[in-house]
């Protein structure tokens, strides 16, 4: 069965060849049999389109993140395909939904089972800042455990959104430098937060 | 050994059992739920449930709301059908201040309760089925459900959290394209329904993992105080839509689908069947429409029913009618009501105490995932932790309902 | 069955418990009526276990605060399926001792209900199994919907009351 489809899918590629879209080199320096770039470039490119999201689902965008991964939204297109439930193996930290104080040391700790580097997105108005829930068991917003890196607006976001926030992080992917989690200003940021 | 706090043996190397933490991230329980198991190899021995990872306060913000600004309050109860939790909540108001809503409005109310009804119930099985390992049938309705957000996406411009309505109607008439989408979902949702039924059905594999898993007698499920789809599945036929119309379910002609054994399997048919049936609801709402006046989608109430801003910026009683519900200068009698719809996952109840201030002395939210989902570490004892898990996704329960 | 009437349950029920309810009223057609927090197990049990009423399914328990009087209502109600009526049941208890028997042994179902009335209002259900928090954090230390606690977190540090014109 397997094997059926896979040959269906290649004979598919086949046939629409001309439609992919390959992601154009990063700028660098071409001549007859070399091309030449940083090495920051080449990785970051690799890493953007293949980012393994952890989906943190708790509430309301959890159903909203369900709809971007059905066969509407597709959300697979962004080399994401493979969701990555365990931590350890994961790049994007994708806090959806309400996250109460009761939660927030669950968060963190699956925050610091990632490896570096990693990158975290909070989706929607609760995750981002407490949202309509100003209240005694609310976190007003992740970014009082842990670092944020995108944040995507909403109550709940629309697919679309949670598209558009990704690419960004695929954004900040593409550009950041090889060294800068060695950085003094990284690790005096992962600090503030009494990340070691 | 249920009843007490959740123990952890990982220490202990005397003792056979091992103690699995299931949740709160885990990724097969769909949303935030922490059980922690004692396992005999698969088997789970006992265990604990521990609830409230999203506790959002809900009633303690009620009491500092105005009424019209619970309704998104309302939506982030049971997501997956926020439009029932709506109108339950304008119900319970107008139920409160004696408002009597014309036919065409109810009518609208019922088409879309029913939309989310069937929402409800896609995600609810499509996941059954995901956990029992077919991905294809929640790939394949949930493009229906994408249908089903847009044509709420046309009524009233959001898709999930859709604070569709007023206290007194709704907010505006459905317009020509709703109308059409309606149209279209249901002619072309029952058969991609009738497809999925047929994956299913008569699937071995899906009737062997679900068939006699879970069984409940009508006796614990009402001790339990089920609701819904469950309790209906162990052949209970209690549905509040019948029981106590609200709205006007009483000139509908449908069915309760009852099961026997209260097993995954029979939940699963029951949804099914419920489907089934809100398409009938729809199919004969959107008949009876045909005969209604056209352009009504609000009672006559403007003490009570918020005008559109197009009004309050054109006219000027419109204008002050706005500022005096705004500013919470309403007259509501003091009383106390107890109104309940049937939600997607059972009696959805509100509990609404008034004492003619601005916003509720008191709402409380009969929530059915709370109710439901206390049996589920009790039910769990002595299954396989495969089945457990499916039994979770089996007994529908919304996280934002569970925790409020 | 026939549907019973209020009327008809006022009757059986003053017959069985005569002075031992009181403040009868039916507010939209419910029919509410409170008890003493002694009575309140064999007031429950009678709706339950009475073969012409069969009141056999708990809706809901919950807790109303007022301060002013210095009580919390537990508040019950109670649905027959068989008869198609409902009932609610008030106990009214003193905001510094609220005491009540636990309706576990009537209902399985009550255990969370009652755990999470303890857990807003500090209610404590006698009889109980097991009686601690469910939804708040077990040192969050306050029952937070008393009327006397804040909605928001009072640690707060960034959100100054001149911005909220307070």
């Amino acid at each position: 069965m397997l094997l059926v489809l896979v040959v269906i899918g290649q004979a598919f590629l086949f046939i629409n060849m001309s439609e992919i879209k390959i992601v154009e080199a990063p700028p660098g320096i071409e001549g007859n049999g070399f091309f030449a770039t940083s090495l920051d470039k080449a990785i970051g490119l690799a890493r953007s389109h293949s980012l393994w999201p952890l989906p943190f689902a708790t509430s309301c965008c959890g159903i909203e993140f369900m709809a971007t991964m059905g066969s509407h939204y597709d959300f697979g297109r962004f080399g994401s395909e493979r969701l990555s439930f365990s931590p350890r193996q994961a790049d994007v930290l994708m806090v959806m939904g309400t996250i109460a104080k009761k939660m927030g040391p669950v968060l963190k700790q699956v925050y610091l089972q990632m490896a570096e580097p990693r990158w975290v997105m909070a989706v929607g108005a609760c995750a981002s800042s407490g949202g309509i829930f100003d209240t005694y068991s609310v976190l007003q917003g992740i970014d009082e455990i842990i670092p944020v890196d995108v944040y995507v607006p909403g109550c709940p976001p629309r697919p679309e959104a949670i598209l558009d926030g990704f690419q960004r992080i695929q954004d900040l992917v593409k550009n950041e430098s090889g060294r800068r989690r060695h950085s003094p200003e990284y690790k005096e940021l992962l600090a503030s937060y009494g990340i070691q | 050994m249920s009843n007490n706090q959740p123990v952890y043996t990982d220490n202990d190397p005397q003792s056979e059992l091992v103690t699995l933490n299931l949740g709160p991230t885990h990724p097969a329980t769909h949303g935030v739920f922490q059980n922690v198991l004692q396992m005999d190899g698969e088997r789970i021995v006992s265990g604990v449930s521990t609830i409230g990872y999203i506790h959002r306060a809900f009633e303690k913000i009620a009491e500092h709301r105005p009424f019209y600004q619970i309704t998104p309050l309302t939506d982030r109860l049971n997501y997956c059908s926020s439009p029932i939790n709506n109108m339950g909540w304008h119900m319970t108001v107008e139920k409160l201040l004696n408002i009597q809503i014309p036919k065409r409005v109810d009518y609208l109310r019922v088409i879309i309760m029913e939309l989310s009804r069937i929402a409800d119930h896609i995600i609810c099985n499509t996941i059954i089925a995901q956990d029992t390992g077919a991905t294809t049938t929640f790939l394949y309705l949930f493009q229906y459900r994408e249908h089903i957000y847009e044509i709420f996406e046309e009524i009233c411009g959001a898709r999930l959290t859709t604070n569709i309505g007023r206290i007194g109607g709704l907010e505006r008439d459905f317009n020509e394209v709703a109308f059409a989408k309606i149209n279209k979902f249901l002619k072309e949702f029952p058969a991609a329904l009738k497809e999925f039924e047929s994956l299913l059905n008569r699937n071995r594999i899906f009737i062997d993992r679900t068939k006699g898993v879970a069984e409940v007698t009508a006796d614990t499920a009402l001790s339990y105080s089920w609701t819904g789809p469950l309790l209906r599945a162990t052949g209970i036929d209690y549905d509040v839509r019948v029981s106590e119309p609200y709205s006007s379910y009483q000139d509908f002609d449908f069915e309760i689908p009852v099961g026997t054994s209260g097993d995954i399997f029979d939940r699963y048919l029951v949804r099914n069947e419920e489907m089934w049936q809100s398409v009938r609801i729809i199919e004969q709402a959107m008949e009876k429409l045909k005969s209604e006046p056209k352009g009504i989608f609000h009672a006559d109430v403007p003490d009570f029913y918020l005008p559109g801003k197009e009004q309050v910026y054109n006219n000027m009683e419109a204008l002050i009618y706005h500022f005096k519900i705004v500013m919470g200068e309403i007259d509501a009698p003091k009383a106390e009501v107890y109104h309940a719809v049937e939600g997607g996952n059972g009696e959805l109840g509100f509990y609404l105490i008034n004492d003619g201030g601005r916003s509720p002395y008191r709402l409380h939210f009969r929530r059915p995932s709370f109710i439901n989902y206390q049996m589920y570490a009790k039910m769990s004892e002595g299954m396989l932790l495969s089945d457990a898990i499916i039994n979770m996704s089996s007994m529908n329960i919304i996280a934002g309902e569970l925790d409020a | 069955m026939a549907k019973a009437t209020n009327t008809e349950l006022i009757d059986l029920l003053g017959e069985k418990f005569g002075e031992q309810l009181f403040d009868v009223s039916e507010p939209y057609g419910l029919l509410t009526f409170s008890t003493t927090k002694d009575k309140v197990i064999d007031v429950l049990s009678f709706l339950k276990e009475n073969g012409r009423i069969n009141f056999n399914f708990l809706t809901d328990i919950t807790a109303v605060h007022y301060p002013e009087k210095e009580q919390i209502a537990v508040v019950y109600h109670l649905h027959s399926m068989v008869s198609g009526i409902r009932v609610r049941l008030k106990v009214f208890l003193h905001e510094n001792d609220p005491k009540i028997a636990s309706a576990t042994v009537l209902w399985n179902g009550a255990n969370w209900m009652e755990r999470e009335t303890y857990d807003f209002f500090g209610v404590k259900f006698e009889g109980h199994p097991d009686l601690r928090r469910i939804l708040n954090m077990d040192d969050l230390g306050v029952h937070p919907m008393l009327k006397q606690y804040p909605l928001e977190d009072p640690n707060r540090v960034d959100k100054k009351d001149e911005y909220f014109g307070r």
